[in-house]
This record gives C-alpha cells, structure tokens and sequence, in this order.
C-alpha cells in the first residue's frame, strides 16, 4: 500500500500538496498537464526527492530518510534504463547484484526473465544491437529479477510504436496479475490510461488528487481542470 | 555555396598556405644551398631534446589528468556553498598568459616565496609545476563538464539498483569519461610539448623543449641545420598529436542525453565524504595560493608609467588586429565546412610558431626590420595561433546554421553583403564576439610570437614583463603582471559568458 499524508513538495517555482492512498494491486495512471508534477510525483515515491513536510508509507513501513535502494520500489524511466556497455544479461543481472557475481541459481533466475520478457535470443547483445522496445524489455526483466511490490513507469513506453505500446502495456498487465505489483503509470496519453489502468490520478494546480476509477474520471462533468486538459479528446 | 563564398575560402586557404609556405621555404632553400640534407644535424642531442620535450610533456599529462580526474569526481558529487566559486577559481588559470602564471607561482614557489625550498624552481620541476598548474584545472573542469552531461537516470537506476561507489564509476562514470580522458589526455600532451614561455623562462640548458631549442638554434646561435633537425622532428610530433586527438574526437562523439545529471546519490559514506573533500580542498590550495600572492604583491606596485601605457597601446592594437584577421580567416575556414579547410586552421599547431616566424625572420631580413613590418607579422603569427579555436566556436554554430537557413536564403533569392548584414550577422553576433574576444585575449598575453619577431622598438605587455624580470625588477613586473592579468580574466569572463548563450534558435 502506498500511503502520502499532508505531503508537501516545493521548488523555487513549483509546489505540489499531496494526499494518496493507493492499494496493494492497483493500476493507476497519472495524468495531468506538462509540467504538473507527474515525474516530481514518482521521483518523491522512489526516493529521489524528498518531501519538505508530511508522510509517505510504502507498505506500512515510513520511508522517511530511507534510500531509494532500500524501498520496495523498481521504477523504469523514458529513457536510459540500460547501460550501453554492458550486455542485454548484465543489465538484468544488475537488478540482483551490482557486483556482477551471480550465483548458478541466479543466474537461472535472470535467464527465466528474460524469457518472460521474449529476449532469450538477445541475452547476449549490447544495448546499440537491439531495439528501442527491446531495450524497454530489458528493463522490465530487471524489475522482474528485483522483485519489489511497486512499479513506478515514467513515460517508458512513449518513443515507441502505437503497437509497440499497446504491446509493452499488456505485458506489465500481465505480469502485474502474475506478481501482484501495484503499477503507477505517468502518461501523456488518456487513451492508454484508459486502456490499461483501473484508476486515474490526476495532478493541476499544484494538487495530487485522490485516486479514481477510470470510469468515474472520463465520465465526470463540470471539473473545469479535467476538461481543460482533456479538451476535445473525450 | 555561391561564388562570393568559394572566392572567400579559397583566398583564406591560399593566405593560411601562403604564411606557412613563407615559413618554411627560406628554410628549405637554405638546406639545399647547403647540399640537400647534408646540412641536417641528427646529432644526439637533438634526440636529446626531443626526450626531454616527451618526457616533460608525458609527465605534466599524468600529474595533471589522474589528478584532475579525482578532483572533477569529487566536485560532481559534493553539492555545497562555495561550489561554484571553486569552479570558477579553476576557470582563472587557463585565462592567464604564461608569464603571468609564471610569476604567480614564483611568489609561492620562487626562492623568496614560503615554499621556495622545497624543490628547485627553475628546471624539470618548475616546468611541470608551472604546466600542472594550467593544465589540472583545465582538466578538473572539461571531466566535470563531461560528468554533468552524464543522464540522471543513470544514477537514479544506480541508486534504485544499490550500486556500491565503485560500481557507480565502473558503470555509471566510467562509460561517459572514457570517451573524454583520451581526448583531454591528448590536448594537455599537445599544449605541454609545444609550450614555449613556460619552458624558455624556467628551463635551461638541460630542461629545452624542441620549440624553445628551435628558438635558441636560430636567434641565438644561428644554426639552421641543428633548428631545421629539431623543427622536422617537432612537425612531426606535432601532427601526429594532432591527427590522434582529432581521431579520438571523432571516434568517441555521441550525441548529449537529453536530461542531465541534477542530483547525486553515491558518495555519501563518511569516508567518501572525507576523501571527496579533502580533494576539493588540495586543489584549491594547490591553485589560489600563487593567485592571492600575486594579487597582493602587484597591488602595492600598479604604477602608471608611460612604458605600461605604452606595452598597453602595442599589445591593443596587436591584439585588435589579430583578432580581426582570425575572425576573416576563421569564418571563411568554418563556412566551408571542407576537411581541407579545417585542418589547414590547424597550422599553427603543427608547424611550429618558432620555424614559421624563423623563415619569416630571415624573408625580412632585407627590409631593415621596421616597426609596422614587425607589428604586422607579429600580428599574423598570433592570428594563426588563435585560428583553431575561432574555428572551433564557429564550425559548430555554422553547421546549425547552414542546415537551418541555406536553403531559406537560396529559395528568397538572398546572398552576398544582402545575406550578410540581414541573416549572418545577426545570427552570429554572439559566436563573433565570443571568439573575438578569445583571439584578443590569446594576443594580449602572447609572448611566443613577440619573442620570436619582436625588436626593441616593439614592447607588449608580456614582453615587458619578462624584460622587467631580466632586469631584476621583479616589484614592477607584479604590477604590470597584475594589470596583464586583470583584463585577461575580465574579457576570458565576458567571453565565456557569451558562449553559454550563443545557441541560435
């Protein structure tokens, strides 16, 4: 369960008040407009900001100078989740040991998702030889191998294809029903959010709203906020 | 191209050959007047020369890249008050000419300076020190400016993925500075073995470079077959060098991440913490000390004399017409967008300022060594040496530019002085101020070109200060040298400041 209470974020030219609750298995997409606080949202979650004042839990437990190491959190980003010098197996052995040394069984371990993923055949080629919704791939086998509860995706999917997309996103459904992770997706998109999330976090004006169903969001009336940033689109 | 800027780059390309022919044809006839390469003196010690110019340049690389490498680390990961005036304090060595960071350092390291016993000043050891103490902050700054361009989420994922601090430099840092430390490595190398005021003020007869031995072999003792031996071997080196760093920058370029490093997550063990600091501190110490000294003693010795006015006036109107003729040759160089081009602005580099200004010296010798000769000379040796990095500020503006507007103006039908006054320079406003004011600046504190083309009715304000250190003036030169150094700094910051913002969209 993720847990923010009387949270508060600040910046020279930006503020953000948070209050969430989300569930163990939920997935939610945030949506709001550019420069909202989508990212700051995730990065707050994942340890790399910090809150000015209030509370954040993750899983009961308070994450109050905890490092983002040390959280049950494994986050991909848009872009660079893979290090260009090593190979497509290293970079997924990362998520079990910076070191490198991989016992047999976690070696195993790697190799199984890897296949998850469909990137059996690639484990052994660099980063430059394969492409761009690959090496998404490669990022969401090292969150397989990580195994934490909580998946954080900050716009990982939006370089790609449209039917890269829809692919890349009915896999992490998948393995969000196999492993039962809770998944915050940061999108640009109301139709992908629409498409694979249960719940809507939505972000103007320097305030994090309270989860919603998707349903309610997209059907909701007289929210002058959801329907500037919606526009025409519903 | 239209026909106005084919005629423009061919005349710059035939001045540039032309100055580099005038060099070195004197030379050669007089090898062949003297029976061919008879007249070649490889004796040993010109080996032994070119060993020294190796071995100096070789170490002050090493004591100035691991270093610089340590120091850059520690700044990339420790945020504190003060961070940016250390960045800045490590900017001022590279804005200072020789001889004024020569005098800084003796203030410290001088036989009166507090340290003055620790190692003697004039040889090996004050040349690398005097080389260290240029080229380490340069370096601490462009592994910093690489570390920064590093991608954020790179050390994000490293802190998500528990990386230890080893693991971040072997997976995090190490993929961006590989690709820089050669190139770095490569530069410090080429500055240090073609160093000239450096060395000829604080080597000797055992500690001589090929460019100071060329020097020696021609002005002092005349001996051209010795000076041509040693000018072959420095040519060479010289493209070698020149041809390697240039390899190595186009082999390791790739194109900038598009979020930079913000936030730092590693390094914060005590330890870490400990050594990190006590880094950042050794550099300072290493590099404000001789600065203060100097400030403090040249301060009490600013006297306006008519001889500083007069260094003053020479080395302006020097400088101003340096920078006018690198500017023309720089900007037909990098409009061309030609190899040819590009490579030929590295003249200065590869054949040698000294075997260039000796075959000029000896052309001229017939015109009764008048001033405007000498100023004109010295004028167009210092706008050559400066050529490569107006080039290297304008090349890549020129690139956006070309692709952006060419074919804008060829469709509205724009070209000539109608291009040039309504597109061009507006647009390269910022970039022509910029490498005006480096090429000013590199003139102002020139001391080679002076050296080795100056008369006694020609005085700069470098050479001043090196003629009032001979006389054992050593009071008046802090003052002049704290002059020297005032306006290089305020214009190096102007400048620097005017390239942060050139971008042109």
């Amino acid at each position: 369960m993720l847990l923010i209470e009387n949270g508060q974020f600040n910046r020279r030219h930006f503020s953000l008040a948070i209050d969430l609750h989300v569930k163990p298995d939920c997935f939610c997409a945030v949506l709001g407009g550019s420069g909202s606080g989508k990212s700051t949202l995730l990065s707050i979650i994942a340890g790399f900001e910090t809150l000015g004042s209030g509370t954040l839990h993750l899983d009961g437990a308070d994450m109050q100078g905890v490092a983002p190491s040390a959280r049950p959190v494994s986050m991909i980003f848009q872009d660079h989740n893979v290090f260009a010098h090593l190979n497509v197996h290293d970079n997924v052995a990362l998520g079990i040991s910076p070191s490198l040394r991989l016992t047999e069984e976690e070696d195993a371990t790697v190799c199984e998702a890897l296949a998850r993923v469909g990137l059996s055949h690639h484990m052994l080629r660099m980063p430059g030889a394969i492409s761009g919704g690959e090496r998404q791939r490669v990022a969401v086998a090292r969150v397989l191998v990580r195994k934490r509860k909580i998946l954080l995706l900050d716009e990982p999917f939006a370089a790609l294809d449209p039917g890269l997309r829809h692919e890349m996103l009915d896999l992490i459904k998948d393995l969000r029903r196999e492993n039962g992770l809770m998944v915050i997706l940061v999108t640009h998109q109301p139709d992908e959010a629409q498409r694979a999330a249960d719940h809507i976090i939505f972000l103007a004006n320097g305030l994090v709203r309270e989860p919603v169903s998707v349903e309610t969001f997209f059907q909701m009336q007289g929210d002058k906020a959801i329907e500037t940033y919606l526009g025409k689109w519903r | 191209m239209n026909s106005s800027q084919d005629f423009g780059k061919v005349a710059a390309q035939i001045f540039i050959l032309g100055c580099i022919m005038l060099g070195l044809g004197p030379l050669a006839l007089f090898v062949l007047s003297r029976g061919a390469l008879g007249a070649l003196q490889f004796d040993s010690s010109v080996w032994d020369v070119l060993w020294f110019t190796l071995k100096q340049a070789s170490l002050s690389t090493v004591l100035s890249v691991i270093p610089g490498l340590l120091i850059a680390r520690a700044l990339a990961r420790r945020d504190f008050a003060g961070h940016a005036w250390v960045l800045r304090l490590f900017a001022i060595p590279t804005a200072l000419p020789a001889i004024v960071v020569i005098l800084a350092l003796a203030q410290i390291f001088g036989t009166k300076g507090p340290l003055g016993g620790v190692f003697s000043f004039y040889g090996l050891g004050g040349i690398l020190l005097a080389h260290v103490f240029f080229n380490l902050p340069l370096a601490v700054r462009l592994f910093y400016e690489a570390s920064e361009n590093t991608a954020a989420e790179n050390f994000r994922l490293a802190a998500q993925l528990s990386f230890s601090d080893w693991a971040v430099f072997r997976h995090v840092e190490w993929p961006v500075l590989r690709n820089v430390v050669p190139r770095v490595s490569a530069l410090i190398f080429l500055l240090c073995a073609a160093s000239f005021v450096i060395v000829l003020t604080l080597g000797g007869p055992e500690a001589t470079t090929l460019e100071v031995a060329i020097y020696q072999s021609l002005r002092l003792d005349f001996d051209v077959g010795r000076a041509l031996a040693l000018g072959f071997l420095q040519i060479g080196l010289c493209f070698i060098l020149v041809a390697l760093s240039g390899q190595v920058m186009l082999k390791n370029f790739t194109p900038p991440p598009q979020h930079l490093v913000q936030k730092r997550f590693d390094g914060n063990h005590p330890l870490a913490r400990l050594r990190d600091c006590g880094l950042i501190a050794a550099g300072v110490l290493f590099v404000a000390p001789p600065l203060l000294a100097l400030l403090v003693a040249g301060i009490w010795q600013l006297e306006p004399s008519a001889q500083l006015f007069s260094a003053l006036t020479f080395s302006f109107g020097i400088g101003a017409g340096s920078a006018v003729l690198a500017l023309v040759l720089g900007w037909k160089i990098a409009q061309s967008h030609e190899i040819l081009s590009q490579n030929l602005s590295l003249a200065a580099l590869i054949v040698p300022p000294a075997v260039m200004a000796t075959g000029w010296f000896i052309l001229l010798q017939g015109t009764g060594d008048t001033a405007p000769v000498v100023l004109l000379t010295i004028i167009v040796l210092n706008s050559l040496m400066a050529l490569p990095f107006v080039v290297a500020i304008f090349a890549p503006v020129f690139d956006r530019h070309l692709l952006w507007h060419d074919k804008l103006c060829q469709q509205l039908g724009m070209n000539g002085w109608q291009r040039l006054t309504k597109i061009d320079l507006p647009l390269m406003r910022r970039p022509l101020l910029q490498a005006g004011l480096l090429a000013f600046v590199l003139s102002l504190g020139d001391l080679t070109a002076i050296t080795l083309l100056g008369n006694q009715g020609v005085v700069t304000l470098p050479s001043l200060i090196q003629s009032q250190m001979g006389h054992y003036r050593g009071e008046a030169a802090q003052g002049s040298a704290l002059v020297l150094a005032i306006i290089s700094l305020g214009l190096s910051a102007f400048a620097q400041k005017l390239g942060r913002g050139h971008v042109i969209d």
